[in-house]
């Protein structure tokens, strides 16, 4: 009777309990969490400690939105994703069809584009400070061509610097998606392409990228997300989302006014209202895409 | 697009003369050549951490991307090791990488396998949540994750407080689902006739049907935890609780300008935090393959 009512086979309640629970704990209740907090005012206590936090509507909301440094970090993520998306998308599918055929040294390729996304970006940030620095080896190559001041302390180019670097860094993970939906493009699309007299570049575009669309759709998902959750490089690569704010992301006014400054409301209002930009973009983005196919 | 430029410079990088790809060297050409430029430009960086990394006095012009014997020390490595303990921060690093990995396999298979092979009630309502789950982003549970297991539980620099969050992994269970809905239904069933209970048809015939699969997500979720800097920053205060990864990232943002070769130093501590996932990855590369993984995400 009993095992009835939980279904055939009740020990799967057993193994999932954990996952559950889990999820409960440290997904939905922090979810609730983060809205409720962005509607009321709120202070960080001691652990126990209770104190009155009123409920202030839209008071939160409405010193994010005309916080002029918030915009701005709004402007620049918009800014990241206009270069690091469709770099991303066409570089690794790009590299991703020149690594799909029989070439010489395909192993080693492949892992070369892999290294830079198994690295911790804490890591790589080194390098790109030591490389873009204003002696550092690009400006060296670039002579009178490099610009000034250099390029991660340039209110001009120190954002697309942070696109960029991401660009690299994500593409390997990327390319791997491509690899994998290559693999299901037809062979024959390509035999008859070449049959009807098609060009490599024309049977790329006719076959190859209509063939990979539900992986574009996935890769600029993924880039506008990982866009999004940007904080290490804005952090340490360009010292706090310098110069004056000019590459400061969302995520890393959510640490300055949450954590340093203790203001959890207005970081969750941060939080909520990223989240409905990245929702609102990525709706635009399958609207789009859906009247091209 | 690129064609039109390959052609001079494919034959002085690489070597295509062997014999298979001769006869399709026109066709290859132009692939060898995005290839080529592709990973120069990928482990350059990798080439210059190491350098950078040795050199006694820190060197950015055009000599100073080949190593020069007379400025070759492994001072930088003593200096990052004297200021942020790097046994310390390793060995946090791997109790914190460790226990997500613990955590997600075990849970994640457990979860997996119910999902994907057992009836019982609430399956649906689960399976919609870890579909769910996959779009919700970190950044938004940042601040109520800090309020609830740094001030709310008094977790702050503690192993327990950094895993936490990151225990169990909803992609990890969706990828281990469809693994166990790869395998023939008539194994299960047949074990059942048998009479073996659900943990030793899992234990026993499902779990070794899957191992390569399985490695293949611990070194996914090897790199998550081990370059994972925003979470453990948040948590971690105590230098002798940091992961390198923060650490490292203390000392570039705070500390190196003090040094006497401030980028030798941070090279010295970036080479020391990408080794361990670089040759992991590089020992496994086999196993990190776009099937794999495929059949996670084609669903």
């Amino acid at each position: 009777m009993k095992t009835r009512v939980l279904g055939r086979q009740p020990v799967g309640l057993l193994l999932s309990a954990p996952y559950a629970v889990f999820v409960a704990a440290v997904f939905a209740y922090p979810l609730g969490l983060a809205v409720w907090i962005s509607f009321h005012k709120y202070i960080f206590t001691a652990p126990g400690v209770s104190v009155p936090r009123p409920f202030v509507g839209l008071d939160n909301y409405t010193a994010v939105l005309t916080d002029p440094a918030v915009r701005r970090s709004f402007l620049n993520i918009l800014i990241f994703l206009l270069i690091n998306v469709p770099l991303t998308v066409g570089l690794s599918l790009l590299l991703a069809t020149a690594l799909n055929a029989a070439i010489p040294f395909r192993t080693f390729f492949r892992v070369s584009f892999y290294v830079p996304y198994v690295t911790a970006s804490v890591a790589v940030v080194g390098v790109w400070l030591f490389l873009f620095g204003s002696g550092g080896l690009v400006n060296q190559v670039l002579g009178g061509a490099a610009p000034d001041p250099s390029w991660l302390i340039n209110g001009i180019w120190a954002m697309p610097s942070i696109a960029f670097y991401v660009t690299w860094k994500q593409l390997g993970f990327f390319i791997l998606l491509y690899l994998a939906a290559l693999q299901n493009v037809p062979k024959e699309l390509y035999e008859s392409a070449a049959v009807d007299g098609a060009s490599r570049w024309r049977s790329f575009r006719s076959v190859t990228v209509p063939g990979v669309r539900p992986a574009t759709t996935l890769v600029t998902l993924l880039a506008i997300i990982t866009g999004a959750n940007l904080f290490t490089e804005p952090y340490l690569l360009t010292n706090g989302g310098g110069p004056s704010g000019k590459s400061a992301s969302p995520v890393l006014l959510m640490y300055q006014r949450g954590i340093e400054q203790g203001h959890p409301d207005i970081a969750s209002a941060i939080g909520v209202l990223l989240v409905v930009a990245v929702l609102l973009i990525a709706g635009v983005q399958r609207l789009l895409e859906r009247r091209q196919a | 697009m690129t064609r039109t430029i390959s052609a001079p410079v494919a034959d002085d990088v690489l070597p295509t003369g062997a014999d298979g790809t001769v006869k399709r060297r026109g066709r290859s050409k132009w692939r060898v050549f995005a290839l080529t430029v592709g990973a120069l430009a990928f482990l350059f960086p990798f080439y210059y951490m190491i350098v950078g990394s040795l050199q006694a006095r820190s060197d950015s012009s055009l000599l100073g991307a080949l190593p020069m014997p007379g400025n070759l020390s492994l001072g930088n490595y003593r200096e990052i090791n004297a200021a942020i303990h790097l046994g310390r921060s390793l060995l946090n690093s791997v109790i914190f990488t460790a226990g997500v990995v613990l955590g997600t396999l075990v849970f994640g298979v457990l979860a997996g396998y119910a999902l994907a092979r057992l009836k019982f009630r609430g399956r649906g309502t689960l399976f919609a949540a870890v579909l769910l789950l996959q779009v919700v982003p970190f950044q938004l549970l940042v601040i109520p994750l800090y309020v609830q297991i740094v001030r709310g539980y008094g977790l702050a620099d503690s192993y327990v407080g950094m895993i936490l969050p990151f225990a169990i992994n909803s992609v990890a269970v969706f990828v281990f689902r469809q693994f166990f809905l790869q395998l023939p239904v008539e194994l299960f069933e047949a074990a059942r006739i048998d009479g073996a209970s659900e943990l030793r048809v899992l234990r026993s015939v499902a779990l070794p049907l899957v191992r390569p699969a399985l490695l293949t997500a611990t070194l996914l979720t090897f790199i998550g935890p081990w370059n994972e800097f925003l979470w453990p920053f948040l948590v971690t205060k105590q230098a002798g609780k940091q992961p390198l990864a923060v650490s490292l990232a203390n000392y570039i943002s705070t500390v190196a300008a003090a040094a006497t070769n401030p980028y030798g130093a941070i090279l010295a501590g970036a080479c020391v935090l990408a080794g361990p996932a670089v040759l992991l990855f590089i020992a496994f590369q086999r196993y990190f393959v776009s099937s794999d993984l495929g059949s996670g995400v084609k669903g």
